[in-house]
């Protein structure tokens, strides 16, 4: 039997040792997710390149079972964000996020998913992606070389091992929430912050009657 | 005759599967593991798997790469360090994203700065790794790494890195990049050398100078 | 006015500058600006300029359409550089506008190739395009505040003008630019926006403008649709989206959106120094970022008027052909997966792929971000191993065995296959008069039998020493791209094997000291590189100071794609997949 999942604390007669292995539900069902992580297929900018360098031959993402890039939101576990994340693609991703299915993770590839990256000055680009949705794993490098992001997977992996079936959220009580979807306005605007910008724009109006005065 | 042209592609993809076993047999028992089976599987003469069995086995990473700059620290003797940057900004300055920050130190009693930064900073959130840092630093004070292991589960904490964190020795940068180290090294003693020279070459002079001047009172 | 023309420092076609001038007197200057070369033209005579450009001057291709915000004189100037498909040196005209109100005829009648550079200027400065047909944002979404790159706008992080900044250095307070803005987010709203009386743009007026149907009138009475390829999207290759409006399954309008990878690449080209451009140069086009380097090199090296050494010469054309060899091996494993041979062809072209990484790594020091070209030389020369094999060995020994191999491997797995064939032969066929007319680039120029190849036609660098064809195919179709490509790759390996033949086995590979301070005279250039995808150009204006005052990318993807609408018209759903993946686009340069 696969040693992995053995619980070393519970002896097994040797005789059995061959036959029976003894493990806990959080182990097995933690084992099985996380060697069957499908992510999603989705490339953004440079980083892409190197995720599908990683999914290629010379490093085969298949040897942790991940293999299985889908293209559709619904069926994948796990999204890469592969690049810089801009004010026009944003409203897609978060969407797309909201359509994974629960247990979902986030990784940030690279500089620009992480925190803007060399662009992060730029007009056009959000500086990171989870200022929209929680990131798990963070993945530094411009772009992360196909091993570091394989670093990155197996990090992902024990973080996946050190959930509890008792706590994980998507088996709690409360539903998880979707994240509002960004919108495009005269520059990007996020619905959780309305209060603050029609507060903004009432204290610029102040200031300008004030001005006036 | 229609499907010809698939049977012969066909062909190609057994030949692949074919090759890998024919190649484990060729190179019997050193195929897999061990540094010069790497450069044999990644190299020209690579046929068949392909594959690098990460993390058991790492793609060994060529001296020039770059990953995230780090700052060099001497070892001396007495057990304490010194660091080489002097604060000069150099880095700073050239940085295409401008990811450093550097915090140069004054003297407590003069405010006048001294050759040491109090911190030095860089966002690896914002860091393209394009070396530019390393390429211009007068001291070498500066380099690229080879870790490329850094994967995190939070960035506010860990993506900034300080000057403890960024702080390496140079045997540690010796052991990366060797024929970096030994050019730089040689170069460097050349050039004491050459300084050396020059003072030798003046002291004489002024004795000489000294001594004439002596001859000539004499006289 | 024409002895300065004529003087050796302003290389200007006489026929034309005698011509130009002459017939439009008054109307059409030559430009005197100190380092300025080419020709000023009143905004109202434009199109009978450029008629007798292209019709009786020869200038028949649109390469670059381009604006420049000179503030301090007020004028907005719009600069178009054409070129002549027989070859030659190019010509630039340009036209100066009033900032406050800038409004020039469009040249799409002209040059259909016109077409997405125009929008891209209005975007970018918001020059009005007068008769342009479907003049909106390209690149930024409608309903954005403000055209980005003039020179007065300024974006959510602004901190200085240029770089560097001063708050890095000798203060050091570090700090995340979130920390001051109040959203702590990357955004800026325009003063007075009242975010409760507000209603967002829709695209209703995108789906409007598309042509529904074929409408022969005979037919049962059907519905037309729009469906949105993308941006996300397996097939599109990145960010990229296609508006298609489908009779059935038949394809009547196709419209492309862009601007998902939009990075600002100009904006912060504008406030780097010169050098800290050449690693931005790097994601433009992210499979060849050799390339990149290359022409943004020569831009500024005719400003600089630096030398190359000799084995520096040697080192970049290696450089650049080898990334062609591996962009168009990424090409063709893509475009059989967008024809579903999902994988396997990919996975062998990817593999030999690796190993040209592994030689950029080893030199360079990155995979894919090589930052290996300086002004004047290169970064580094060869390291002594790779892979355990002495260095030259092992690149003569790729060249010469592995890579040729590869090729024919693919060759022989693709090029009779049926099923290709069957997807391929007749599917999106570019006319060489069309091709030219859109300015399309590269393989797609070619693939129509007109055999434009700045390497050969406007030489740059050291290509006059080498042996080698451009590769043409009559047809203009998919199947013809795909064979242009491996054409492409032969020559270049028969190029990679004359540089390994010829090379200096010593030398400088940069010439003067190395410095972080560049200086560059004023004046402007028109650095350009046959890229794998086609022309890159890098049109570079410098007054003088530390970081360029202008820095255009003329990116073959983005113009390539001009022509994409009127290739898929006719075609099913399926086939506008096949079209896109031949036009071999990276949204990095397009959206850039």
């Amino acid at each position: 039997m696969n040693n992995e999942l053995s619980n070393p604390d519970i002896p097994v007669p040797s005789e059995l040792q061959s036959a029976v292995t003894i493990t806990s539900l959080d182990k097995i069902y933690n084992w099985g997710r996380r060697s069957s992580i499908w992510p999603m297929v989705f490339g953004l900018a440079c980083c892409a390149i190197e995720m599908i360098c990683t999914a290629a031959s010379r490093f085969d993402i298949a040897r942790f079972g991940m293999e299985v890039f889908r293209a559709t939101p619904r069926q994948a576990d796990l999204m890469i964000v592969s690049g810089t994340v801009t004010k026009k693609m944003v409203p897609q991703i978060v969407r797309l996020f909201n359509q994974m299915p629960e247990p979902k993770y986030v990784m940030a590839m690279g500089a620009c998913a992480s925190g803007g990256g060399p662009f992060k000055e730029g007009y056009n680009v959000v500086s990171g992606i989870d200022k929209f949705v929680p990131v798990d794993v963070y993945v530094p490098g411009c772009p992360p070389t196909p091993q570091a992001l394989l670093h990155g997977l197996i990090k992902l992996q024990e973080k996946i091992d050190s959930q509890s079936l008792k706590s994980v959220r998507w088996y709690g009580q409360e539903t998880s929430e979707a994240v509002p979807v960004p919108v495009l306005g005269p520059d990007l605007f996020d619905p959780r912050q309305h209060a603050l910008l029609a507060q903004q724009a009432g204290q610029v109006q102040e200031n300008t009657e004030s001005v006036e005065e | 005759m229609y499907g010809t042209g698939i049977l012969k592609g066909m062909g190609v993809t057994i030949r692949h599967l074919v090759n890998s076993f024919v190649d484990d047999m060729r190179f019997l028992g050193q195929r897999y593991y061990s540094d010069s089976s790497m450069n044999i599987r990644q190299g020209t003469e690579g046929r068949g798997v392909f594959t690098v069995q990460y993390p058991d086995e790492k793609l060994p990473v060529p001296e020039q790469f770059r990953f995230i700059p780090f700052l060099l620290y001497e070892n001396n003797k007495d057990g304490s360090t010194t660091d080489r940057c002097t604060s000069c900004g150099i880095c700073a300055k050239v940085c295409p994203p401008q990811c450093i920050w550097i915090e140069r130190s004054s003297d407590p009693d003069t405010g006048r700065p001294i050759p040491e930064p109090t911190n030095f900073y860089i966002d690896i959130d914002i860091c393209m790794n394009c070396g530019y840092c390393a390429e211009y630093c007068p001291f070498d004070a500066i380099k690229m790494d080879h870790d490329y292991e850094l994967a995190s589960y939070d960035r506010t904490e860990a993506h900034i890195f300080d000057k403890a964190r960024l702080d390496k020795p140079v045997e540690y940068y010796a052991s990366i990049r060797p024929t970096d180290y030994l050019a730089e090294e040689t170069a460097r003693a050349e050039e004491i050398a050459k300084k050396a020279a020059k003072k030798e070459a003046a002291a004489a002079k002024k004795a000489a100078a000294a001594a004439k001047k002596a001859a000539a009172e004499a006289n | 006015m024409s002895d300065k023309d004529s003087s050796g420092t302003l290389p200007v076609n006489e026929v034309a500058s005698d011509s130009l001038v002459a017939r439009f007197d008054g109307e059409v200057h030559s430009d005197t600006r100190e380092g300025y070369e080419g020709y000023i033209v009143a905004a109202n005579m434009l199109p009978e300029v450029a008629n007798v450009l292209r019709d009786e001057l020869g200038y028949d291709y649109l390469s670059s359409v381009t604006g420049v915000d000179y503030i301090d004189e007020n004028h907005i100037e719009v600069v178009y550089h054409a070129d002549q498909t027989a070859g030659g040196k190019g010509i630039n005209i340009k036209v100066q506008l009033d900032r406050e109100n800038p409004v020039v005829p469009t040249l799409v009648p002209i040059y259909p190739g016109a077409d997405f550079q125009e929008r891209e200027v209005f975007d970018m400065y918001g020059v009005q395009f007068d008769g342009h047909p479907n003049l909106r944002r390209i690149l930024m979404w409608d309903g954005f505040h403000g055209y980005p790159l003039r020179k007065d706008w300024k974006e959510a992080y602004y901190e200085e003008d240029v770089k560097p900044f001063d708050s890095r250095w000798p203060g050091g307070g570090v700090k995340r630019s979130e920390a001051d803005n109040p959203y702590g987010k990357n955004v800026s709203y325009p003063p007075g926006f009242d975010i409760n009386n507000w209603t967002p743009e829709t695209d209703d007026s995108l789906y409007e403008s598309l042509q529904k149907t074929t409408s022969n009138g005979k037919s049962l009475h059907t519905d037309s649709i729009v469906v949105n390829i993308g941006p996300q999207h397996p097939s599109t290759h990145g960010v990229f989206r296609m508006v298609v409006a489908l009779d059935g399954e038949t394809i009547t309008d196709l419209q492309p959106v862009m601007g998902y990878l939009h990075r600002n690449h100009e904006k912060i080209g504008e406030r780097n120094t010169f050098l800290q451009n050449m690693p931005y140069t790097d994601r433009l086009d992210y499979l060849c970022s050799m390339s990149n380097n290359f022409g943004y090199a020569l831009a500024v090296e005719q400003l600089m008027g630096a030398d190359v050494p000799e084995r520096a010469e040697y080192i970049r054309i290696l450089m650049a052909e080898l990334t062609r060899i591996s962009n168009h091996m990424w090409a063709i494993g893509f475009l059989l997966n967008d024809l579903g041979a999902f994988q396997t062809p990919a996975l062998y072209a990817i593999r030999a792929r690796e190993l040209i990484l592994d030689v950029f790594e080893a030199t360079a020091g990155s995979r894919m971000m090589c930052n290996y070209m300086r002004f004047g030389g290169l970064a580094r020369d060869f390291p002594d191993t790779l892979r355990g094999e002495d260095t030259v060995q092992f690149i003569t020994d790729l060249v010469e065995n592995t890579l040729p191999k590869a090729i024919d491997e693919l060759d022989q797995f693709l090029t009779a296959n049926e099923i290709v064939r069957s997807r391929c032969i007749g599917v999106g066929v570019l006319p060489p008069d069309k091709a030219i007319a859109y300015s399309a680039a590269g393989p797609l120029l070619r693939a129509s039998g007109v055999p434009y190849d700045l390497r050969t036609a406007d030489s740059y660098s050291i290509y006059d020493r080498f042996d080698f064809d451009i590769c043409t195919r009559p047809n203009g179709d998919v199947y013809d791209r795909y064979l242009v490509r491996v054409d492409e790759m032969r020559e270049s390996t028969r190029i990679c094997q004359q540089v390994m033949r010829d090379i200096p086995a010593e030398g400088e590979i940069f010439s003067g000291k190395p410095q972080y301070n560049v200086r560059v005279p004023a004046g402007e250039s028109y650095g350009r590189v046959e890229n794998p995808k086609g022309e890159l150009g890098y049109y570079v204006v410098s007054t003088g100071k530390a970081n360029p005052y202008r820095y255009h990318v003329r990116a073959p993807s983005f113009v390539n794609l001009t022509v994409l609408g009127e290739l898929c018209k006719g075609h099913k759903v399926a086939d506008a997949v096949v079209i896109l993946g031949s036009i071999d686009i990276v949204l990095g340069e397009v959206d850039r």
